[in-house]
């Protein structure tokens, strides 16, 4: 009885987590552009979504802002995280407290603050602005993942590899950096999601030329139900399906290596 | 570790003193003054942004953006927590299995999420459709106040859930086990247990909800048709559209004042929680 309940608990989250998913894929391959009764099969939206230079545009610099962004906020922030744990006491609290505003301000604080900051400055609002503001509020996570692996690593385990002969550049690479490796790579990832995802600081810091995934489709979105949002979202869903499933086989893959 | 020094991280300071504080300061200085002297070039310091919003127009709308996003929140708490405990009582690898399932949902992009329930409930859409069969005709939920909470339900379910699940895991089976022996009920030894040591889980989950919900413009706007503007909806339009940053400013700092207070009283929560968890053990 309480496993039937249980189940059916179950079950409902999911119906709710996944239909609105699933109704836009299927909706996705109706011929019709109300999202009524079902009007035939049809790959137009497909079609129409590749022949969309806009939707192509905003795909592009999507990717190019999170690569971006996501390197130099990885490569700074991991740098910078050694810095902290190696800071005196009395300047690391006023870091770490501008390092987490970003993490607690709400997004549209983030980005007016920003976008008041550059037209301030004069700078043109574009592609830099972006990415500028892009790292800003990526690095505080690198930071925030990166830095417990340092505090966790034993006092002098750099010195030790010198002692033990390893040169510098060998210390740091064979010795400090598998150590704190994983922190690098969730911080990575968290980056690069974030930057993928953000709608909100971009809207207020791209201007008027540049435009990301996001922006593109609240600007669709707002204008009503388009079917051409709904061909991008099972293009975007299926990737997501095919990466998990590739992450899923390496792990498994890994596991039988260690067996 | 000695051989690294703190200033590779001030690069990084200079930064966040560029990026994050100065244009803080800058919203800050903006929203003490009056805006049509700061176009002549003269600065005038003035309490009028703030009193403007004192409008009664002003302030309905803060109060509903601090009742859509407590709904939320509530709502979210409502599913989480039962839910929470039903997947800790699964064994650990189908555990780990829901919780994935839970979360797949979140990298689907947000503006997407929040589109697909604009086409769940417009008025040709399945739910309306659904409606109609049972005699409702020619409902529309799009565009109401049901469907602004709803959205913010469904954006941050998984922030509410994630924490909480954590904390239940991370509670001692034994420990519930001892409160049964030494003669508490269910009711008792989920009151004076449970709750108590899954407290930090629920109240981070909380905040995870109530900060984007609360200055949320994007749910409001797609899914409430911007017929039910929040409070991130008036910035956004006073720094977008009107061009009057500095009452935006001032309404920004409203907001942060509104997060940080409920931050404070989070930590306040949480921080007697772990002296009484000293205690415990």
């Amino acid at each position: 009885m309480k496993k039937i309940f249980r189940n059916l608990a179950f079950g409902l989250i999911l119906l709710f987590l996944y239909a609105p998913i699933l109704v836009l894929i299927v909706y996705s391959f109706n011929d019709s552009k109300i999202m009524g009764p079902w009007a035939g099969f049809t790959l137009k939206w497909y079609v129409m979504l590749f022949q969309d230079r806009y939707i192509l545009q905003a795909l592009y610099y999507t990717l190019i802002i999170a690569v971006v962004a996501t390197t130099v906020s990885t490569i700074v922030g991991t740098i910078s995280a050694l810095g902290i744990y190696r800071m005196r006491a009395k300047l690391k609290r006023p870091y770490l407290l501008l390092n987490n505003i970003p993490v607690l301000v709400p997004d549209i604080v983030m980005g007016i603050t920003l976008m008041s900051l550059f037209i301030f400055a004069g700078m043109k609002m574009g592609l830099t602005t972006i990415i500028i503001a892009h790292i800003t509020f990526c690095i505080p996570y690198v930071i925030l993942a990166v830095l417990p692996r340092f505090n966790r690593l034993p006092e002098n385990i750099f010195e030790a590899a010198l002692d033990l002969g390893a040169t510098p550049r060998q210390a740091f690479w064979k010795v400090l950096f598998p150590e704190i490796l994983p922190g690098i790579t969730s911080g990575a990832l968290i980056a690069f999601t974030l930057s993928i995802d953000d709608f909100v600081i971009s809207f207020f810091t791209a201007g008027n030329g540049v435009s990301n995934l996001s922006i593109t489709i609240y600007s669709m979105a707002k204008a009503g139900i388009n079917p051409k949002i709904n061909a991008l979202s099972t293009i975007m869903f299926g990737c997501i399906m095919v990466l998990l499933i590739l992450i899923n086989i390496r792990s498994e893959k890994g596991i039988k290596h260690i067996q | 570790m000695k051989s690294f020094k703190e200033y590779i991280a001030y690069p990084y300071g200079l930064w966040m003193l560029i990026f994050i504080a100065v244009p803080l300061l800058v919203v800050v200085w903006f929203s003490f003054l009056s805006n049509p002297d700061f176009k002549a070039g003269v600065y005038t310091f003035t309490l009028d942004n703030y009193q403007e919003f004192m409008d009664p127009v002003y302030l309905e709308l803060l109060y509903r953006s601090f009742l859509y996003a407590v709904i939320a929140t509530v709502i979210c708490f409502i599913i989480a927590y039962p839910l929470g405990n039903l997947i800790v009582s699964l064994p650990g690898h189908r555990q780990n299995l829901m919780i994935v399932l839970m979360i797949i949902p979140m990298w689907v992009n947000f503006l997407l999420r929040t589109y697909a329930w604009m086409v769940l409930l417009s008025g040709s859409g399945l739910i309306s459709q659904f409606l109609g069969l049972l005699g409702f005709r020619d409902v529309s939920l799009l565009y109401t106040q049901s469907a602004v909470i709803l959205g913010m339900v469904y954006n941050f379910f998984p922030y509410m859930l994630l924490p909480i699940y954590t904390a239940l895991k991370k509670i001692d089976p034994d420990l519930l086990r001892a409160a049964t022996d030494l003669g508490a009920n269910h009711f008792q030894m989920f009151v004076k247990i449970k709750v108590p040591l899954s407290l930090p889980g629920i109240v981070s989950g909380c905040m995870m909800v109530f900060m984007p919900a609360v200055s949320t413009f994007v749910i409001s706007n797609l899914l409430g048709g911007g017929k039910y503007m929040l409070v991130g909806n008036l910035i956004e339009q006073q720094f977008l559209t009107l061009n009057n940053w500095n009452f935006g400013s001032a309404i920004s700092m409203v907001l942060m004042t509104i997060i940080f207070l409920v931050l404070g009283i989070a930590r306040l929560i949480t921080g007697k929680e772990l002296d009484t968890g000293g205690q415990l053990l």
